[in-house]
């Protein structure tokens, strides 16, 4: 009999975790029934209790930890005797690869989950005194899906298990699209931000189960629930990026259902930051807010389901497996707690206040959360309904990017709009001459915007059979105009306060304003880097593309540049054969650059030899030039070249980088304590402190 | 026959403005449109044009097909039948051949159209409940100057 020291170690690591995780939930749940009635932490021996079900959570990471160190090390050491090992990598693989090989496969990316999800637990553990009994509860709510999550692994897909027979001596290797430096940093964001969401989850349903007083609890998870959206933005756009990349299709978002499932807890999570506020401010939504965050965390495990149990077919998805059973099981699990929940407290959660009028804040809210709502029901519905489609037909039919481009390009554009005027509306009520006053600028913005893009060749009545297109571009660049417009009018009028009242020159005002309420000017900023993605998004309109055989010489044009082929060639290397071309790249007679688009055949004559395009990209601000080579033409053994001219694609990534730099400055706390108002006189100057305080 | 007059006024911009959108209709531009309105059936699930994989066994054939149905000048709606009576259903980007396929295209808009009057409601009935009670609270007992400003405070601080 052989023995496998490291797997056994990593089986047992999951065992003694899950053992840990079952105590956490069950001891703590005891304790907080016999602490029931109090408000702080219990004393007592339902105190001791609860404090080593807390001690058993922060154990669960150690062992977790000792998991998830066991096959990083089985793979950084090609133990091959462990299937998951043999499966996902190879001798030849370099060390960031091995490592990322951790979340390579189902399994895997399980343990990874798991992990994540006891470190998020850490954390919220060692920082219990924050308000100890809230975080009781969400400590045991946080062990009951960490439960779930270590039982798939320890019976359903135990990521140690053995391949039977004679030990291999290398193996199969890791998919050669994911070999790619973003795929090593893209899966952990993703799921930091998957799983982050477990934490405002759980202080939400605690919040709910224990009566929690007041709005407290949401002071107490707003910086959790920004990082977690952080994370989840970052995840998305840098899969988003991979798929421009490395995939060689020229797009960036096909909306395969492993996408959809990413963007529609990202999508609810965005609805519930902004309702939230309303609730922090106004004790309104309450209920909604609740419902919110409880969608949003079903959210991700329903994507996590459709993408494990083979119901839909996805391009990413991971093998078909028996753990989708599982799944259901846990989805309708806590969906019947938080109903169950919610009934049963839901005379907690009564507004304090009242919307006061259409023309407000509140109501951009309640209107910007329909959108994304709807966004979400879109995306969601287009996910399923091949498969209701399967059930009611009898066929399956296909839900691609056209069906998802029309519904949901006029639901952006509304998101749009709404990211321009919510911030100029006042809380409670804005008046007749505040409008006027905040919106007769960005008007005027989006005026000019419209003559200047007509006069420059943007005109739907000209684009033929790709009129919507370009008018929907036409749109976004005129809404773009006037948010930008409108953000930075509310900058300057800030500004322009603070310099009165300080003397400070323009810009050092501005820092001041930006310092002492960082959560609204970051949030601003947020809004000005998803105006400029839009802004990116919509240049997709314009986008053109051509393909041909190129033999020495050749020069194929498209746009302003033209490329002259220099040479053609293949070549084969240890672990792949490849095809290339050099391309010369010219604008006008300026020589620019040479492109080399490639095409490699990873586990050449084998029976699981894979393709693996490598893009050749200009890009400048303007446009990006992404180069494929596709393969020879069997008769004239001429390489064919595509090549597409993508207009405003860096501003995606800029815009990204913006939302990132935004969201940061809202986590910082303010500098300064923003100044009070010191008598309040007519509601009229109410609404003026909400612009400028 | 006067009251007729604003329709055909409407009817002749419609067909001018189709006139204007067909003339202008570019052969490569329709075969692009077309083209990405369906799939590759070879198992990739990428757009047909934009199907990249070396040696594709499905991709050239189809767009054979589509070069030679545009050349013979069937619509688009009849290209892409004769794509779904071929290779099935699933070679559309987009349920569009009627009948449950509508259900696609409905269910989101009436959705949204739903949401929308559900929250229109919701705002109407707040407003007009808050109304009564600003009106009910101005013949009551004022509110004590720092609560107040400090709720103000809090409420206007984002």
């Amino acid at each position: 009999m052989r023995l496998h020291p490291m797997p056994e170690f990593g089986s047992f690591a999951l065992l003694l975790a899950l053992a840990l995780s079952v105590y956490t939930l069950v001891m703590g749940g005891v304790a907080l029934w016999h602490s029931r009635g109090a408000t702080a932490g219990a004393d007592g021996a339902a105190g001791r209790l609860g404090e080593t079900a807390r001690r058993a959570g922060i154990s669960s990471f150690i062992a977790l930890s000792c998991a998830a160190f066991a096959l990083v090390w089985a793979s950084f050491t090609n133990d091959y005797s462990v299937s998951y090992i043999l499966h996902h990598t190879n001798r030849a693989l370099n060390t960031a690869y091995k490592f990322s090989a951790l979340w390579s496969g189902q399994e895997g990316s399980l343990l990874l989950w798991a992990w994540l999800l006891s470190a998020y637990g850490f954390v919220l553990r060692m920082r219990h005194k924050v308000d100890v009994r809230l975080t009781a509860f969400a400590s045991t709510i946080l062990a009951g899906i960490q439960v779930f999550f270590l039982m798939l692994l320890n019976f359903a897909a135990p990521p140690f298990a053995i391949q039977p027979g004679p030990v291999a001596t290398d193996g199969f290797g890791l998919n050669p699209l994911l070999q790619y430096p973003e795929m090593v940093i893209h899966p952990p964001m993703l799921y930091l931000g998957y799983v982050g969401f477990s934490v405002p989850f759980a202080f939400a349903l605690g919040a709910l189960m224990m009566r929690y007083p007041g709005e407290k609890w949401i002071h107490i998870t707003r910086r959790w629930t920004m990082v977690t959206w952080l994370f989840l933005t970052c995840g998305i756009f840098l899969g988003a990026h991979w798929a421009y990349s490395v995939l060689g299709w020229g797009g960036y978002w096909g909306w395969d259902p492993v996408e959809n499932a990413s963007l529609m807890p990202w999508l609810t999570g965005t609805a519930f930051l902004h309702s939230v506020m309303m609730q922090e401010k106004r004790g309104m939504m309450k209920s909604w807010n609740v419902w919110l965050i409880f969608s949003t965390f079903l959210l991700t495990i329903l994507g996590t389901l459709l993408t494990r149990s083979g119901i839909v077919s996805s391009v990413h998805a991971f093998a078909s497996s028996n753990i989708g059973d599982w799944f259901y099981g846990f989805i309708l699990i806590v969906f019947a707690v938080c109903l169950f929940t919610f009934f049963k407290q839901k005379d907690h959660l009564k507004s304090e206040n009242r919307l006061e009028s259409l023309v407000s804040r509140e109501s951009s809210f309640l209107f910007n959360n329909l959108i994304l709502l709807a966004a979400c029901f879109t995306v969601l519905w287009g996910t399923l309904f091949p498969v209701l489609s399967e059930y009611v037909q009898g066929t399956k039919v296909t839900m691609g990017a056209p069906f998802y481009n029309r519904v949901n390009l006029p639901i952006g554009l509304f998101l749009l709009f709404l990211t321009g005027i919510g911030p100029l509306l006042a809380w409670r009520s804005t008046s007749l001459r505040s409008i006027r006053r905040n919106f007769i600028l960005p008007s005027i913005a989006m005026g000019v915007a419209l003559v200047v893009l007509l006069i420059v060749g943007v005109r739907p009545w000209e684009a033929g059979d790709d009129w919507q297109g370009t008018l929907f571009s036409l749109v976004t660049f005129t809404l773009a105009a006037g948010v930008i417009t409108a953000i930075t009018a509310e900058f300057l009028r800030g500004a322009s306060v603070v310099r009165t009242q300080t003397g400070k020159s323009l810009p050092a005002s501005t820092v001041l304003l930006v310092r002492r309420n960082t959560r609204r000017y970051g949030g601003y900023i947020v809004h000005f880097g998803i105006v400029v993605m839009f802004i990116g998004i919509a240049g997709g309109a314009f986008n053109q593309s051509h393909e041909q055989e190129m033999g020495f010489g050749d020069t194929l044009t498209l746009g302003q540049y033209r490329l002259v082929c220099q040479s053609f060639t293949q070549d084969s290397k240890p672990e792949f054969d490849t095809e290339y071309a050099l391309l010369d790249v010219y604008r006008g007679q300026k020589k620019l650059l040479q492109l080399a688009p490639e095409k490699r055949i990873y586990f050449p004559n084998t029976d699981h030899a894979q393709p693996s395009t490598m893009v050749a990209l200009h890009s400048t601000l303007a446009s990006d030039l992404y180069v494929i080579y596709e393969g020879r033409d069997p008769d004239s053994d001429k390489p064919i070249i595509k090549a597409f001219l993508n207009p405003l694609m860096n501003w995606i990534w800029i815009g990204v980088l913006i939302v990132v730099a935004g969201t940061f400055l809202a986590l910082v706390p303010n500098m300064t304590r923003a100044p009070v108002r010191l008598a309040v006189v007519e509601p009229r100057l109410v609404e003026a402190e909400a612009h400028h305080v | 026959m006067f009251s007729l007059r604003p329709r055909r006024w409407m009817q002749a911009c419609v067909v001018c403005l189709l006139a204007v959108v067909m003339l202008g209709a570019d052969p490569s531009a329709r075969f692009n449109k077309v083209g990405h309105e369906m799939i590759c059936t070879c198992g990739c699930g990428q757009i047909l044009l934009e199907c990249n994989h070396v040696g594709c066994p499905v991709s050239p054939v189809m767009i054979g097909e589509l070069h030679t149905l545009m050349d013979a000048g069937g619509s688009n709606t009849s290209i892409m039948n004769w794509f779904a009576a071929k290779y099935g259903a699933t070679v559309l980007a987009a349920p569009i051949r009627g009948g449950f396929d509508n259900v696609a295209w409905i269910a989101p808009l009436a959705v949204f159209l739903l949401a929308t009057v559900g929250v229109g409601f919701l705002i109407r009935r707040w407003t007009l409940r808050s109304g009564r009670r600003v009106a009910a609270s101005a013949v009551g007992p004022g509110v004590g100057g720092d609560a107040m400003r400090e709720r103000i405070r809090r409420e206007t601080e984002y």
